[in-house]
Order: C-alpha cells, then structure tokens, then sequence
C-alpha cells in the first residue's frame, strides 16, 4: 500500500487535465490516471476544435489535449497512464486500483471519467464492425475513398464527422431520426452546402447487412414506418454518449441515464471528499469548455474540502 | 523477444506470412490516436513474449497489404500462424484485455 495522497483524478479529457492543473497549482500533488488507451479523453478521435476559446485559428483535438497535459505536468501532477478497475470510495480514506494491480489511496477523489460512444444496439452492427461500421471518422475515413457511406447522428459530432468524411468518400449521407438537426447552425450550414452530402431525415437504423463486409443498413422512416434499404459500404456511428460510470454503480448516487448525482453548482457527490466533473455528470452542455469549467470547480472543490478536513 | 519490426507491402510475405513464430501484426497509421495509446502496450507484449512476433505495418504507406486483408478500421491486429489469420482484433484495449485474447497464442 501507498502514501496517502490528497486527491487523485480518475480520467483525463478537459475535465481531468483541468483539475489536474489547478489540484497542482494548489499543491495537492495530484495522481491521475489518465486511462491506457482512452487518455485525453473524446477529443482524441476528432479534428479540428474550433470554438474552445484562446485558438483564434482553432487547434487540433489531440493537440489540444497533449497542451493540457502538458500544462498538468508542468506544475507536477503525476500522471500515470493507466486504467482504474475499482474504487472504494466510502470511507475516509478511498482507495482506487489500477490496471496494473496497484492500490492508491487518497483523501479526495476527482470522478472524470468521461463517456463512451453509444451503440445502435443491433445484432448486426456488433458483427460488422471494424468491416466498415466504424466509430471513429479519423481513424478509419482513409479506408473510404470514392465509396458511397453514411454517418448516423443528428449532433455536431455527428456533422463534424460527416464533413470531413467527405474529404475521402464519394457521397456521405447523413441518417437521423427526426426532421431538423440538434447541430450547431455553423455546423448545419456547412454540411448543407457540401455537394457530397445527402440526408436522410425522419430516418431510423433497423438493421446493417453485410456477409463479411457492410453492403447497407436498412432504414425505417419514422414517421410512415416504411423501410428501405441503403446500399452503402461504410457506416459511422455518431448517435451520442453514455456516461462511464459502470465503476462506481452502486457507491455514488447515479440518475437513471448512469450521470452522476452532483450538487450544483458545485461538484460535490453523495459521499464526502468525492467530486464529479464533465460528460460524467453533464447531460446537457457536453463541450470541452464546459467540461474543463467543471473538472476546475472540482479540483476547488476538493481543495476547499481538504482545507476544512485539516 | 524483443521490440516490435516494421514491416512494409513489400516484406509481409517474408516477415509475416513465412514466419515460424505466430505474428501479430498491427495495421495503424499516423493520423489514428488510438493506434497511438495502443502502440506502447504492443511494444510491452513484444517485449515480454518469446512465442510471437510483434510487427507494424503503416496502412498509409502500405495499402495494398491493408486492402488484401480488408482493413477498414484501425488498430486492427491481425495474428498469423503459417500465413494463415488466427485471430483478429479490432480497435484499441487495455492491455489485461488484449492478452486475454492473445491467451491461446502467447
């Protein structure tokens, strides 16, 4: 068993690296864990991020987030790129273990574990992926080149996948349940403008077919119930995230999507000496600004609570 | 044992296909974060197992050996055995979880 930290941060994507900048600027030496193969969290697998303020030009996803790191870094936070399997955040003193078996201990705990992407729940889409149904525009977009391919969502995710998709694809088609988009109008302008770009609105997935390889989805329109079938050799899935709190279940109070329970405005959990911060606990902003505004609160949070514990 | 090999289009069937240790190949490129998170877990499993052989092929700079095998997500790592696939794995995992797949191999 370890030293008894003060806090450590569990995550690393705006929310954490945040915290872990002002935890070590408090001088709380904070550990984090910044995941084996989710470290920097969602802006990794994007491109450009052109509205989180300071980059008149924007910056590129996970240049942004190695700038975070760095800046962590900088004033000693010690990271540890490695996954948590469990915490025990009851007592006084919490305990997390991480991949590698070893136990840390801490008197705070800082909860930024993020989300992950959600699945259209299909038998077939389990089957098909990585044959060309595909989560992630900027790793597998290459593999697309003049081939016909559709990207399911209706947010700016979704868009932003979809416009640079058509960099390589022949046509992309935007599929989405409804009849308008939830996009940023930017967003929503810059696809409608793309020749590549076609939409099929009011438009559900039912089903992916394929053998060895994707050859289409088919769609049900949701509003006549009709289905039809969309011969494409690509399909990204963009239809939102579900909160990574399978951990924790069971010790902080969840609602019923999984998010977790905070005190707002603070950050402040159910249990004493535990915060929560970013896509974790937002159902409804989900930007990397407000995710590092949170994962800041928090590491005031925890240094407020530490100061009073004393 | 031993770091990971770079292998091209142009010596997959030496490297890999002709290899008498089972091979793992991962098909990554540049612009993939995830190949990037997974790239240090590779080297670990090189480094800690005599039994297989661990190679990279850059799907950017080699695509017709990523289009012979149907590539069309990355990281995919592909496991050879006498130039036949034995086992393929898609997308980035902690490395319990990728050993847990290699289990029957390492």
């Amino acid at each position: 068993m370890s030293e008894i930290r003060n806090v450590i941060i569990v995550g690393s994507g705006p929310a954490g690296y945040t915290a872990a900048v002002y935890a070590a600027r408090a001088q709380l030496n904070p550990l984090v864990f910044e995941g084996s193969v989710t470290a920097g969290g969602a802006l990794m697998n994007t491109t450009e991020v052109e509205n989180f303020p300071g980059f008149v030009d924007g910056i590129m996803g996970p240049a942004l987030m190695e700038n975070m790191r760095g800046q962590a870094a900088r004033f000693g936070a010690e990271l540890i790129t490695d996954d948590v399997t469990s915490m025990d955040l009851s007592g006084e003193i919490k305990t997390v273990v991480d991949g590698a078996g070893n136990t840390h201990q801490a008197k705070a705990i800082i909860l930024a574990m993020g989300s992950g992407y959600r699945e259209l729940g299909l038998e077939n889409e389990k089957r098909l992926s990585g044959h060309g149904v595909s989560w992630c525009a900027t790793c597998d977009g290459f593999f697309f080149r003049d081939q016909d391919i559709a990207v399911v969502g209706g947010g700016d995710s979704a868009l932003e996948e979809a416009t640079f998709l058509t960099r390589f694809a022949k046509s992309v088609t935007l599929i989405h349940r409804r009849d308008s988009l939830r996009a940023s109008k930017i967003m929503q302008e810059r696809a409608l403008s793309n020749q590549k770009m076609k939409f099929a609105w009011n438009s559900e997935v039912v089903d992916v077919l394929g053998d060895a390889k994707l050859s289409g989805v088919i769609l049900k329109d949701t509003v006549t119930g009709q289905t039809r079938e969309l011969p494409i050799t690509g399909l990204f899935i963009a239809i939102g995230h579900d909160p990574r709190s399978e951990l924790i279940v069971g010790q902080v109070d969840l609602d019923a999507e999984n998010y977790v329970r905070v005190n707002a405005p603070s950050t402040q959990t159910n249990l004493p000496g535990v915060f929560a911060c970013g896509d974790l606990v937002d159902h409804t902003y989900r930007q990397a600004i407000t995710a590092a505004g949170t994962g800041c609160a928090a590491a005031l949070d925890a240094e407020r609570f530490l100061a009073a514990a004393e | 044992m031993g770091a990971t090999k770079i292998v091209t289009d142009a010596s997959f069937a030496d490297d890999v296909l002709m290899s008498e240790k089972p091979v793992i190949v991962d098909f990554w490129a540049e612009w993939c974060g995830p190949c990037k998170m997974i790239a240090p877990i590779l080297e670990e499993i090189a480094a800690e197992n005599d039994a297989i052989t661990v190679v990279k092929l850059n799907v950017d700079e080699n695509p017709a050996t990523a289009a012979a095998y149907g590539i069309t997500s990355i990281p995919t790592m592909n496991v050879f055995k006498g130039g036949q696939i034995v086992k393929t794995i898609i997308g980035a995992k902690p490395k319990a979880a990728l050993l847990a797949d290699l289990n029957s191999i390492l």
